[in-house]
């Protein structure tokens, strides 16, 4: 299946092998998210989701299973490969330490183009703009990070994360830090980013609530997917 | 402009406490090796000024007459067992003229100045002291010794009945210009004439030294039509020593140089050369250490923003370049300030080191190339200070970073 944006298959993470202590924390995940799919991810603290969402944003590296991002193998790519790919495929969102406090909001939107590319140019800014706008924050993009409240940041990063428009956003319990009106919004605007430009997007949660209104729900148990 | 460098600056300008601190002592570092640097140069320029306006660079002289061993013969004669030195003769050196016209054609030497020299009293009423004579060809000479700079008071044109003498000496004998004065040798007298007074700039030289014409000291010292002394300049003061090896091995001469006259002065301002090295080298070293130091900080507290950055596809050459160019950028600021400092400190320094006479001890300068050698060096120090907290930025997991 060609058009699957993540494919997970037979997935395990263990810690500290080869010594009395090795545990496994993930017993052979596989998970499939078609392209601009909506995907809520649940379960208990220490199921393993942070785990499982590091292995799959290419921040850590799984013990034994595949992973193909975009169609694409990970298990081949080097470091530097896997940086590359991490910046163009994938973009986070992340419960805390949304954004760099030392740059505004539209720096911050325009971060991954600037990584990537190496200088700013008044293409990327109206680029930067634009998803600002998109977001609704045009008018506080001079603003240093530090001085938006909590669901703006989210907004920000939310915007940042689709900067190199990714097939995948990976967003970490986004809404975790927020009040319920904020998280309402939030999750709105992922819904519409998600529906307007295809994006899919794998959504941690706690809220019940909230992943009810995904278009599917995966739930994580003991390392293993439920159901 | 490349985001390795808006994220230095960014990262800097955040971190306000931090690196007005870092800088600051960078800044003091810098300033007290260049005010240092500058005191030192000034220092010695002045030391070789005093030192070398008042000698030749090179004297040369006839070789001492030394006692040759007698050799056993074979015959059961026994030889010398005791040497005793010969008594010296009026060091005289011969065909003087032709040595001086050799010397004359070398391109490494560009003045050349015979001289007669030899000890003398100078008798007034009862006292009488010890001087030294020196008899000099005015042209020749002051292209060496510049005496005209070192009038007092009268003049430095000579003729075969005057003198100049030395600052101490007329004051210890009372005399003024236009004074007699008779000087006696162990051949014979003259009276002379004061026609100038000159500092020599020690108090030994200004004790002893007379001058008077050549002709006047060949009189004198009993050594007519000869000279006992070839005075020698050379272009560089550093060479003299080579370029005297030389010339005693063309002219069979003794040649003395200046820095082997002065051997102790040259030592101890190489003692202090090398002083002054350590000083910077630690200095040096303290400020790379306060650098590295608040830098290992900062990508501690940094890691977050680290881990961020590498999510969002930075790879570990930008992390590491960010951070190597902070370090950079507090070396040249803190340069650029401590330059300023070191300038300040010149300023004070030159109204507060004065003579009792109220002129400068000595001209204390700091070079444009020495601003822009601490510039380039602090800068280099700030970017190897750098290295290992960069390389620990670039080796940071996202995954570690981000966590907790």
């Amino acid at each position: 299946m060609a058009e699957d944006v993540l494919r997970v298959e037979g997935v395990t993470k263990s810690y500290g092998l080869g010594t009395p202590a090795a545990t496994e924390v993930l017993h052979g995940i596989d998970l499939r998210l078609a392209r601009g799919e909506f995907v809520a991810l649940m379960g208990p603290s220490g199921s393993g989701k942070s785990t499982l969402l590091n292995i799959i944003g290419l921040l850590d590296r799984p013990s034994s299973g595949k992973l193909f991002i975009d169609g694409r193998n990970t298990a081949t790519l080097d470091d530097d490969a896997l940086t590359r790919l991490r910046g163009h495929s994938i973009g986070f969102v992340f419960q805390y330490h949304y954004l760099i406090p030392a740059f505004t909001a539209l720096e911050n939107v325009m971060m991954p183009e600037l990584l990537a590319r190496g200088r700013p140019d008044a293409a990327m800014r109206a680029h930067a703009l634009q998803l600002l706008e998109h977001v609704g924050l045009a008018q506080w993009r001079d603003n240093l990070a530090n001085n938006l409240s909590g669901g703006q940041q989210q907004r920000v990063a939310i915007a940042r994360a689709l900067a190199l428009q990714p097939p995948l956003v990976l967003a970490d319990e986004p809404t975790g830090n927020l009040d319920t009106q904020s998280a309402a919004a939030v999750f709105a605007l992922m819904r519409r980013v998600s529906a307007e430009s295809g994006t899919a997007f794998l959504f941690v949660t706690h809220n019940l609530a909230l992943a009810q209104r995904c278009d599917r729900i995966v739930e994580l148990v003991d390392g293993r997917i439920a159901g | 402009m490349p985001f390795e460098w808006i994220a230095a600056i960014r990262f800097l300008r955040e971190g306000r406490m931090q690196s007005l601190f870092i800088i600051v002592a960078a800044a003091i570092g810098v300033a007290v090796i260049v005010f240092m640097s500058a005191l030192l140069t000034g220092m010695q320029a002045n030391l070789f000024r005093r030192v070398l306006s008042s000698q030749p660079h090179i004297v040369l002289e006839r070789p001492k007459d030394a006692a040759r061993a007698l050799r056993p013969d074979g015959n059961g004669q026994a030889g010398a067992a005791i040497l005793q030195t010969p008594l010296q003769h009026p060091n005289v050196i011969d065909q003087w003229q032709k040595v001086r016209d050799e010397m004359r054609l070398r391109s490494d030497i560009v003045a050349v100045a015979p001289t007669v020299s030899g000890p003398a009293f100078v008798v007034r009423g009862a006292t009488s002291q010890s001087v030294s004579v020196t008899g000099i060809d005015p042209e020749q000479y002051f292209r060496i010794v510049p005496l005209p700079e070192k009038i007092v008071a009268g003049t430095y044109r000579m003729s075969t009945t005057d003198v100049l003498v030395g600052q101490t000496l007329a004051s210890e004998l009372g005399v003024y210009l236009g004074d007699k004065l008779r000087l006696q040798a162990a051949s014979g007298t003259v009276i002379l004439d004061i026609a100038g007074i000159v500092d020599l700039g020690s108090r030994g030289a200004n004790q002893r030294a007379v001058y008077v014409l050549l002709a006047t000291a060949q009189n004198l010292l009993h050594l007519t039509g000869g000279v006992s002394s070839i005075n020698l300049t050379v272009p560089d003061p550093f060479d003299a020593e080579t370029v005297a090896r030389s010339v005693a091995g063309q002219t069979g001469l003794e040649a003395m140089s200046w820095i082997a006259a002065n051997n102790q002065f040259f030592l101890g301002m190489n003692a202090q050369k090398f002083t002054s090295e350590l000083i910077r080298i630690f200095v040096g070293l303290s400020v790379a250490a306060g650098i590295a130091s608040v830098l290992v900080v900062s990508v501690v507290q940094r890691s977050k923003e680290i881990g961020i950055l590498r999510a969002m596809g930075g790879s570990r050459g930008q992390i590491m370049r960010v951070f190597l160019l902070q370090g950079a950028i507090v070396g040249l600021l803190g340069s650029l300030a401590g330059s300023a400092m070191a300038t300040l400190l010149v300023l004070i320094w030159r109204l507060a080191a004065r003579n009792p006479d109220g002129t400068p001890m000595f001209v204390l300068q700091i070079s444009p190339s020495l601003y822009l050698l601490a510039a380039l060096v602090a800068t280099l120090t700030g970017l190897v200070a750098a290295v290992t907290p960069a390389l620990r930025a670039a080796k940071m997991q996202p995954v570690e970073a981000i966590r907790g």
